[in-house]
């Protein structure tokens, strides 16, 4: 049998159906494996005891019904676990105990899923390359200093080192997506409303999805039919009817229209990008989709709407930390110099800067020009999607302007890293489904990936055509174990 | 428009983020040059746009107006950092 690490998240589901492993040989490998491996500091607490507990428990009365039966996981420590802690990568939450579960982490229990532990992010899922966390950088199993990229840093390098079998993030603006990029693995960001935003430490919450992170397109859809579901504790969770989208899943995508906007070619970005967004349509045609030039006119607006509305929503969504009700506390001379102290102890500088810029677009004077105009644009933006569905059913784009960078590259100059998320965020603004897939891989041998991103609950769609050119792609992910002495 | 020095501290104080003369003089180079970035959306003229609020087109749903958790106190005061077992503890406010 191939190495249990090597497998995918359908096969070693199948393989517990079908008794060739029990759950505990799975949980017993991905936990040395993680202990081996803690070099790339992508976990921020281990629940490896009681995960080992769980599956004796699931060998012991085991229900093969389950979507994920006995199947162990690490998760982006955004999510709210009950009784296990939740910090968000921030010191204000650094000794958090949530007495609740998330809604999409509980899906994943109901369905079979067992904790291993929580995963490193940037602080408050604010950044591009996890390096914002209270915890340390994450590195990226690809290479030694790189970056795994972020929000969910963590969730990427663990998926792409083998550390778990599949994993699950958050996208405000391109934190599944992005990482996924970087590290060669899959990850889609569902329609907005598709997974419940309960117990997920908000961010941004008009942007905000929960979504899956995997190393292939099948396992993609399996995990997100188990996170998405309609949820009455989340007040913009949507009703509809959830398909079996990995049961679904097709690679017959003849006569699908695929809209290539001409705006994603944008100034400085390298040759290979191109040439694999070049690749990409090829590989439609080859599966019998058909390629359309189309128009999304405000692209280059998309960034600068993104920091105005993000930080105002976090600034609205982080005043809870006061050091009252939980998480870190700092004493003062009176409330509102504990209130100012902690909040400067308590917070990173990136996650400063967005509050305090939210502050500002949202303060008397200031809101008309700013939060109300970039609320015009992103309806604008919004617009552009619309349109450009009137015409086809999906988009290809490149999934990031770059491949991954060295830790420090960007650090210090705040605009040249949010430019990273410059592909991604429309889809957040509009609020759409998208998926990035490993594609190829640029002269470093650094992973590079594509997008796919369709009308609002199309997921299947994205996955079907995900699906049908991973064939083609044929991407074999290589790291070769240098972390582990 | 450029933000000064007065104007960082201003939106710290509103923020309840204190901070240095250091952080401050390096957080108006930052937010300026963030901010010079942010006005090319004035390039737009979006007088006749309806701004966008929700990205899903629904109304929001009521629900009955009931108590769903009881008994959750120890729950709640669980993860403060400063309670009397009955209250959230804060310095004196009133004289």
């Amino acid at each position: 049998m191939a190495n249990l690490i090597d497998l995918t998240l359908s096969d070693l589901v199948n393989k517990v159906k079908s008794k060739e492993i029990s759950s505990k040989e799975i949980t017993s490998a991905y936990i040395d494996r993680s202990k081996q491996s803690k070099k790339l500091n992508t976990y921020v607490e281990e629940t490896f005891d009681s995960a080992l507990k769980f599956s004796e428990n699931f060998d012991n009365n085991p229900n093969f019904k389950k979507k994920l039966p006995g199947i162990p996981l690490a998760v982006k420590d955004l999510f709210c676990t009950k009784n296990v802690k939740t910090t968000a990568s921030s010191k204000i939450l650094e000794n958090f105990i949530p007495s609740y579960e998330s809604t999409v982490t509980e899906n994943l229990w109901n369905e079979g899923a067992i904790l291993m532990g929580k995963l490193n992010c940037d602080e408050f899922a604010m950044g591009s390359s996890n390096e914002t966390s209270h915890f340390g950088n994450v590195i990226s199993p690809i290479d030694d200093n790189l970056v795994p990229g972020g929000s969910s840093g963590g969730s990427a390098s663990a998926l792409a080192a083998k550390l778990t079998p599949a994993t699950i993030g958050t996208d405000t603006g391109g934190s599944i997506r992005q990482p996924a990029s970087f590290t060669g693995t899959v990850g889609l960001k569902p329609t907005y409303g598709s997974c419940s935003r309960y117990g997920i430490v908000a961010f941004a919450s008009s942007l905000d999805q929960a979504g899956p992170m995997t190393k292939d397109v099948k396992d993609c859809a399996l995990l997100l039919e188990v996170m998405s579901s309609f949820d009455p504790k989340d007040s913009t969770s949507i009703n509809f009817k959830r398909p079996n989208y990995s049961s679904n899943l097709n690679k017959n995508i003849k006569g699908k229209k695929i809209g290539i906007p001409k705006e994603y070619t944008v100034d400085g970005m390298p040759l290979e990008i191109e040439k694999l967004w070049e690749k990409g349509k090829n590989y439609l045609k080859d599966c019998g989709a058909e390629i359309i030039d189309i128009s999304l006119p405000h692209t280059n607006y998309a960034l600068p709407t993104y920091y105005i509305v993000a930080p105002a929503e976090a600034s609205s969504n982080l005043a809870r930390y006061d050091g009252v009700k939980y998480g870190f506390r700092a004493e003062g001379e009176n409330l509102i110099d504990m209130y100012e102290k902690t909040r400067s102890k308590g917070f990173g500088d990136e996650v400063k800067r967005r509050i305090m810029i939210g502050t500002y677009v949202l303060s008397s004077g200031y809101y008309d020009a700013y939060y109300l105009k970039a609320q015009k644009v992103r309806k604008l933006i919004k617009n552009d999607f619309d349109n450009a569905f009137n015409k086809v059913d999906a988009i290809l784009t490149p999934s990031t302007p770059s491949s991954a960078f060295k830790i420090g590259d960007k650090k210090d100059d705040p605009v040249s890293m949010y430019l990273n998320d410059i592909f991604t965020v429309p889809v957040n603004l509009a609020g759409l489904p998208g998926i990035s897939i490993p594609a190829g891989l640029d002269k470093n041998n650094y992973p590079l990936g594509l997008q796919i991103i369709g009308k609002p609950f199309d997921e299947q769609g994205i996955l079907d055509i995900a699906y049908s050119m991973e064939e083609k792609i044929n991407f074999k992910l290589k790291t070769n174990d240098w972390w582990i002495k | 428009m450029s933000i000064d020095l007065k104007t960082v501290k201003h939106i710290s104080k509103l923020s309840r983020i204190s901070i240095d003369d250091q952080k401050a003089k390096k957080l108006e180079k930052d937010l300026n040059a963030i901010f010079k970035w942010i006005e090319q959306l004035n390039q737009l003229n979006t007088d006749k746009v309806e701004p966008l609020t929700s990205i899903a087109e629904t109304t929001l749903r009521f629900r009955k107006d009931q108590i769903e958790s009881k008994n959750i106190r120890e729950d709640i005061l669980k993860n403060s950092p400063k309670d009397n077992k009955d209250y959230f503890v804060v310095p004196k406010v009133v004289e």
